[in-house]
């Protein structure tokens, strides 16, 4: 009794440290959206209102176009990072491709060096490309980041279909293309749905190829929150982290849908 | 479809650089159903996936109602094909696996669920068309990959082991069904198995492989009574071995041997008809002996029965099997597994008494210890393994019968 008791206790206190561990920040985010003034030693803002939205949303200040811009660059990146990761994946997941464990470890490279000095070199030679400032600079620079994940994913993914299962698409007539798209992609489908959720939310959190790349001709949320903390202005960070989630919830919901399994099977047909 | 006659000629198949298929030729009638049988290791399963266009042939041909498919890519070659792991879409439901051939063949909706309700029916999976594959049992699923490889009317279908993960009892009434199935089609079939009862239950005639080779082509009753080799005897279950020596004449087969009294006089069997000594090659003098468990018979008297070969020997052990008990019995430096209604006290005297019509007679083997092993795995891996050597080296050269093991150690 008292050890059910005593257990029932930790377990409180284990989830309410998760709670505030997972809420606590993000609390303080909310609260610092709609306060006017909090200073210290106030434990609650000292005003409240919703003015500093009025100025994100101004058409003067650019949320709404690092908004367009965030996630526009974002959906380019999940294509440009799957037309990649598809065909890598399948020659990766299949196993007989020599040198495979090198391609592997080619993808993670970008992520092995600090990502300043990686960025800064980029730049340097987009620069050169004419490729500074343009939406397709920015893009590449995120699909960089992105390919590791998605490679990797795609890969384990593509190995995982039996290839008994393929062997019985082309017994039963399908061309080799036919049994990709019938079996071997239906069946790969939730590590690559995975691996897009992945390259999505990269992206649109990336900030250090943006700020090298894309400044000042193009900008996206990460570095709107970036210049607004560096002012101290928590309000405009606070209002621009949450408009930031809306995104990522909404490109999750739908990923989510797909990764049913009665959609998965009708994908199959 | 009815079926279609396939030829095999002068087959070589390799993984990579190791040859696993050597000059295979076999000629299959329409509507025949063949059993490629052999240990893990032999090429059954490689033999049926070149056909099935998944293994790339080295060499030699392959002709399917006349015409040459050994180079088409495996979806123009018109066999369906059964996986012994099913291989049905997780994906799919099984009316949805069942339809897929068909769907691939742009046949109307309509009509290709018609011929999904067709096809359930004559399996027997009424019910069960919406069930995801992944909640059928074993025997359901066996089902589904039986009506699915059927749907598509094909001329030709490929049995890869299909009924090795199911338990006995449905086993036998799947062997039944297939075969009937398979029958009222007029289906031409082929099946890899490593089970000589499945394969005699099943097959209008049987290939026994033997590293790569084909070591004997014939109906059952051939193959199980009128081996061509030791190898094809000791696989098929003679597996006690005996050297004697031989004297032929005026169609009688005359056997001596160190526990043989005198010379015994056993009539010659020529053909399958006649009750004798099948002895396939050679004239006479050292050769061996061999003949199954259940076919000799233990005698105590000093009697013994005519047209037998009687070997006098001592019982050491016995096990009960359930309708016999197989008695473990010395014969000199050998020691012979027999069959027998009653149990028979270790330490007995007896007499092995093997009737003249299961004797075998071969010349002897100098790779004798090629022979398969008295116990084949019961479920070998099929052939898909990167090293088909070492697969080999473990079926195809597994150690010999415990009596030649004797043999060589003493």
């Amino acid at each position: 009794m008292i050890a059910r008791t005593s257990a029932s206790t930790l377990t409180a206190v284990v989830l309410g440290l998760l709670a505030f561990a997972i809420f606590g920040p993000i609390a303080n985010m909310l609260l610092w959206a709609v306060a006017e003034a909090w200073y210290f030693p106030h434990k609650l803002p000292v005003e409240w209102g919703f003015s500093f939205w009025e100025r994100v949303f101004r058409p003067q200040g650019n949320a709404m176009e690092s908004l367009v811009n965030s996630v526009l660059i974002a959906l380019a990146t999940v294509v440009a990072s799957l037309a990649i990761a598809i065909p890598a994946g399948l020659a990766l997941g299949r196993g007989n491709l020599p040198w495979r464990s090198f391609f592997l470890l080619l993808f993670l490279l970008p992520q092995a060096f600090p990502s300043v000095a990686v960025h800064m070199n980029i730049a340097h030679i987009f620069y050169k490309l004419g490729l500074n400032g343009t939406y397709a600079g920015v893009m590449l620079v995120h699909t960089i980041q992105g390919l590791v994940f998605a490679v990797w994913i795609a890969t384990a993914a593509f190995a995982a279909v039996d290839r008994e299962l393929e062997e019985a698409a082309r017994n039963m007539g399908a061309t080799a293309f036919q049994a990709f798209r019938t079996v071997t992609l239906p069946l790969a489908l939730p590590g690559i749905l995975a691996s897009a959720i992945f390259v999505f939310l990269i992206s649109l959190d990336e900030f250090t190829g943006t700020f090298f790349v894309g400044v000042p001709d193009i900008t996206t949320m990460p570095l709107l929150l970036f210049t607004a903390s560096m002012e101290g202005n928590y309000q405009i960070a606070s209002i621009t982290a949450l408009i930031l989630l809306v995104p990522s919830v909404a490109f999750m919901l739908v990923i989510e849908k797909f990764l049913r399994a009665d959609v998965l099977a009708k994908v199959g047909t | 479809m009815n079926g279609l006659p396939i030829r095999i000629e002068n087959l070589d198949v390799s993984y990579g650089d190791v040859p696993v298929l050597h000059g295979i030729d076999l000629t299959v009638a329409p509507g025949e159903f063949i059993a490629l049988l052999g240990a893990s290791g032999c090429g059954k399963t490689t033999l049926l996936r070149a056909l099935a266009g998944f293994i790339p042939v080295a060499d030699g041909h392959i002709e399917v109602g006349g015409e040459p498919v050994g180079t088409l890519p495996p979806e123009r070659r018109n066999m369906a094909m059964m996986f012994q792991s099913y291989a049905l879409w997780p994906h799919m439901n099984a009316a949805q696996n069942i339809g897929y051939g068909l769907r691939l063949r742009r046949w109307p909706k309509a009509r290709i669920a018609e011929r999904v309700r067709e096809m359930v029916a004559l399996v027997g999976l009424e019910g069960l068309e919406r069930r995801n594959v992944t909640r059928l049992s074993g025997g359901q699923r066996q089902r589904v990959a039986l009506a699915r490889a059927l749907a598509i009317d094909p001329p030709i279908l490929l049995l890869d082991e299909p009924l090795s993960n199911l338990d006995a009892r449905i086993r036998q009434n799947m062997r039944h069904e297939v075969r009937s199935l398979q029958q009222r089609l007029g289906l031409t079939a082929i099946l890899v198995t490593h089970d000589r009862e499945e394969a005699m239950s099943m097959a209008d005639r049987m290939v026994i492989l033997d590293t790569g080779r084909i070591a004997q082509v014939g109906t059952p009753e051939e193959v199980y009574q009128r081996p061509d080799t030791a190898f094809v005897a000791a696989f098929m279950g003679a597996e006690n071995a005996y050297p004697v020596n031989v004297r032929r004449a005026n169609g009688a087969v005359f056997v001596s041997g160190p526990h043989v009294a005198g010379e015994t006089r056993l009539p010659f069997a020529a053909s399958l008809d006649e009750r004798g000594v099948h002895c396939p090659a050679g004239n006479g003098g050292p050769m061996v002996a061999r003949f199954r468990s259940e076919a000799a018979a233990l005698v105590e008297s000093a009697r013994l029965p005519e047209d037998h070969l009687a070997l006098a020997g001592r019982v050491t052990r016995q096990s009960y099997l359930g309708n016999v008990y197989r008695h473990s019995v010395r014969v000199g430096e050998h020691e012979f597994l027999v069959d027998h209604p009653r149990r028979i006290a270790a330490d007995r005297t007896v007499a092995v008494c093997i009737p003249a019509g299961a004797l075998n007679l071969f010349e002897p083997d100098p790779a004798s210890d090629r022979l398969p092993s008295p116990h084949p795995h019961p479920y070998p891996s099929p052939v898909t393994g990167p090293d088909p050597v070492a697969a080999d080296a473990a079926g195809g050269r597994a150690p010999s019968p415990p009596t030649l093991a004797k043999e060589t150690r003493q």
